[in-house]
């Protein structure tokens, strides 16, 4: 399922114009996106919560040329899956 | 204060994108659209944000870290989240660049 899928999935369940399920959507995550910028956690009871986490740097190679590369601290975002979520996807496999 | 569905909620009101009782359901079904894909064992993608895929484990040999006893793992689902290039760029206060 892609953006514009879960545009059309919402504006049938929810009896919206397309274009007001696409302002729905796009706010959603545009928040989700800033809130992470912020560096703030974000939890959807069910769903899961994001969080930013630190990374260092630290020497690295390029493994097709071996050549030796400082790869530099980061931030990256980390989901960690709810609860109702997680029993779903793992119930849904043995269907 | 994490950010919460009352916060989306608040957000789609406040754009005057829906009512507060509009949005509260708006955003309830999105995620709950969220989680049936991915109980269903499809991918989601949102370009700009990220990706969750739906992987397979294998059932493994573990050990429980608390008592040091072997044990099976056994065979799964899980759901991954990987970050878009935009995202981790945002959140590294990186300017854009091309790909």
């Amino acid at each position: 399922m892609n953006k514009s899928q879960l545009i059309e999935a919402l504006a049938k369940a929810e009896n919206l114009t397309i274009k007001k399920a696409e302002m729905v959507v796009n706010t959603i995550f545009d928040n989700m996106t800033d809130a992470l910028i912020e560096d703030e956690r974000i939890e959807i009871r069910g769903f899961g919560s994001f969080k930013v986490k630190c990374y260092n740097g630290y020497q690295g190679r390029n493994p097709k040329t071996g050549a030796v590369i400082e790869v530099c601290e980061k931030k990256l975002p980390f989901f960690k899956v709810g609860k109702e979520l997680k029993e779903r996807v793992d119930k849904g496999g043995q269907d | 204060m994490p950010l919460t569905k009352a916060s989306l909620v608040q957000a789609l009101f406040e754009r005057e994108i829906l009512s507060k009782a509009e949005a509260a359901r708006a955003v309830d079904t999105v995620f709950h659209l969220l989680k049936q894909t991915l109980a269903g064992g499809e991918d989601v993608l949102i370009s700009g944000f990220g990706k969750w895929v739906v992987r397979e484990k294998k059932e493994r040999r573990g050990r429980n870290p608390q008592t040091g006893k072997d044990l099976t793992i056994n065979a799964r689902r899980v759901v991954t989240f990987r970050a878009s290039g935009v995202l981790r760029r945002h959140i590294n206060k990186e300017k854009p660049t091309l790909e």
